[in-house]
């Protein structure tokens, strides 16, 4: 699997570490730490590129196929 | 049919021609007591035990693919008793006591196989941490052992004594733990539930769920409405789809577990070890295949299989800690859906709506739990409560606090 680092260009996932869904807030703070979508294909995830520019990055990857749809840095 | 020895021999005679399916592969009827969701470990052993213990035969398992096709078939078969949390302890403690009868009650071999897991340590405070958790487990009956240096070399010599990065300290053995056959788990209890009443259902996917003013009325699949009385989900990786078809939000998410396994070797490595801080454990199976794993590979993942990246990691710890593994050729890797809970521990429990049961969460140590989660959650369709066991399970100990977090590592299912 490869992330295209808006930053450092295509790299290894290898060189990033995850976080997971990008939702973050879900309405009570239960909800936002425990609840999950979970969901099959696409899906919003955050991950950091540790070993490079150490961005937080907003990916759409297909959960089922790893393909990675789109990065963009997070919270833009 | 009764398996014995003499039918062997009489089979034997007959050129084995004369043996019967497992089970019978009988079209859904219109309406039952019980339909559980899910053909795997769980989901069988629940109907055998609703069927055995409860007297419930009415009862379907409605299972998409075959049985065995998903994690029951996909796991290393560790089964052990080792856990410190409270809720998780005598829980665990508890199915292995149900291990070690089960080819008797089921009349059928499943292997089980204590031939013991060894935890390796590799620093003083390892050692006190785990001898602290060798304690609590002795302090509930369960048996356990610390080894120093010397006795883990004496016990498993194969390790790699001289590792500057990882020295060998000492470990926590627990001779009563072992292995088991996967698939002869799921079909001895498909067997057992078939012989009780029970319809096995195979290829009929669940696709809804009929549900009317906050009850539970059937569900819908792909051969068919099916009504019910009670509905019991029991499919692990697939856990947040299909509650979500329910409209339940779980507290699970998907990640992959790989395993591996190296060609037929003489017998060489006679126990389970686990070089957790290296992320490696490794069996050999009775065919002589080294079965080894680590880690999940970290993020969400419905694909089963994994990726290189892990495989590496694997390999290169296997290599630390076992030089002797490079000389063997690995035949094959595969990886199965893990329903990684929030805090590491499986739930077991009613739904808010009305009839509708959840059992999931079961990470990736869920194998060893079949025999304990099958007769609990069996429990709880037929009477209403689960035993005492497993009574910390509750869906809603997130919502209170009273999570089980054996690893202490958050609510970041990738890291348990
Ligand atoms: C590589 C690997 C190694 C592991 N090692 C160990 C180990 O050493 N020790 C241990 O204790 N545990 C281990 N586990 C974990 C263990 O295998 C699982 O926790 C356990 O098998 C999950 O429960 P199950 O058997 O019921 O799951 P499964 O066998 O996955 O059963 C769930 C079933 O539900 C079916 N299903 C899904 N959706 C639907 C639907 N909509 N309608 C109908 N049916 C549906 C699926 O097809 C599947 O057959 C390991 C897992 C893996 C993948
Ligand atoms: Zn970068």
């Amino acid at each position: 699997m490869r992330i295209t680092c808006p930053h450092c260009g295509e790299r290894d996932s290898r060189e990033f570490s995850y976080y997971g869904d990008a939702k973050t807030a879900r309405g009570s703070d239960f909800a936002s730490t425990y609840l999950r979508d979970n969901p099959v294909g696409d899906h919003a995830e955050l991950w950091q590129h540790v070993m490079g520019c150490r961005a937080w990055l907003e990916v759409v990857r297909n959960v089922s196929t790893h393909e990675v749809i789109s990065v963009k840095e997070a919270g833009q | 049919m009764n398996y014995s020895v003499l039918d062997i021999f009489k089979q034997g005679l007959s050129g084995n021609r004369g043996w019967q399916p497992l089970w019978r592969s009988p079209a859904p009827k219109p309406s039952y007591d019980v339909v559980i969701i899910g053909g795997g470990g769980h989901g069988l052993a629940t109907a055998y035990y609703l069927a055995k213990t409860h007297g419930v035969r009415n009862v379907a398992v409605l299972e998409k693919g075959y049985i065995g096709g998903g994690n029951v078939g996909r796991n290393t078969t560790i089964v052990r008793a080792d856990y410190g949390q409270k809720g998780n302890s005598a829980f665990y403690s508890h199915s292995l006591k149900l291990w070690q009868g089960l080819s008797q009650e089921l009349n059928f071999n499943v292997m089980f196989s204590p031939r013991g897991l060894l935890e390796l340590c590799h620093s003083d405070g390892q050692m006190e941490s785990f001898s602290r958790r060798a304690n609590m487990i002795l302090a509930r009956g369960d048996a356990v052992e610390m080894l120093d240096r010397a006795g883990v070399q004496a016990y498993a010599p194969f390790l790699n004594f001289d590792s500057e990065r990882f020295p060998i300290r000492g470990g926590l053995l627990q001779r009563t733990a072992g292995t088991a056959r996967h698939d002869a788990v799921a079909w001895g209890y498909a067997r057992g539930a078939d012989r009780l009443g029970v319809d096995i259902v195979q290829n009929c996917e669940v696709t809804g769920f009929d549900i009317t003013g906050g009850v539970v009325r059937g569900v819908e699949t792909s051969r068919g409405a099916i009504k019910a009385a009670k509905v019991a989900i029991c499919v692990a990786g697939r856990s947040s789809q299909v509650a979500a078809m329910a409209g339940i939000w779980l507290p699970i998410e998907s990640h992959v577990l790989q395993a591996f396994v190296t060609e037929g070797l003489k017998p060489f490595i006679n126990t389970v070890v686990n070089f957790g801080v290296g992320h490696f454990y490794i069996s050999q199976s009775d065919k002589g295949g080294l079965v080894f794993g680590g880690d999940l590979d970290g993020y969400n993942s419905y694909a089963q299989r994994g990726g290189l990246g892990r495989m590496e990691h694997v390999a290169e710890a296997g290599m630390s800690m076992i030089p002797a593994l490079g000389k063997a050729r690995m035949l094959r890797s595969w990886g199965g859906i893990m329903d990684m809970s929030m805090d590491g521990s499986p739930i077991i429990d009613k739904t808010h709506i009305a009839g509708l049961y959840f059992n999931g969460g079961w990470c990736y140590g869920g194998f060893k739990a079949i025999p304990a989660s099958g007769s609990a959650y069996a429990q709880l369709l037929a009477t209403g409560a689960t035993p005492d066991y497993a009574s910390a399970y509750r869906l809603s100990r997130f919502e209170t606090g009273h999570l089980i977090n054996e690893e202490g590592t958050g609510a970041r299912p990738g890291l348990h």
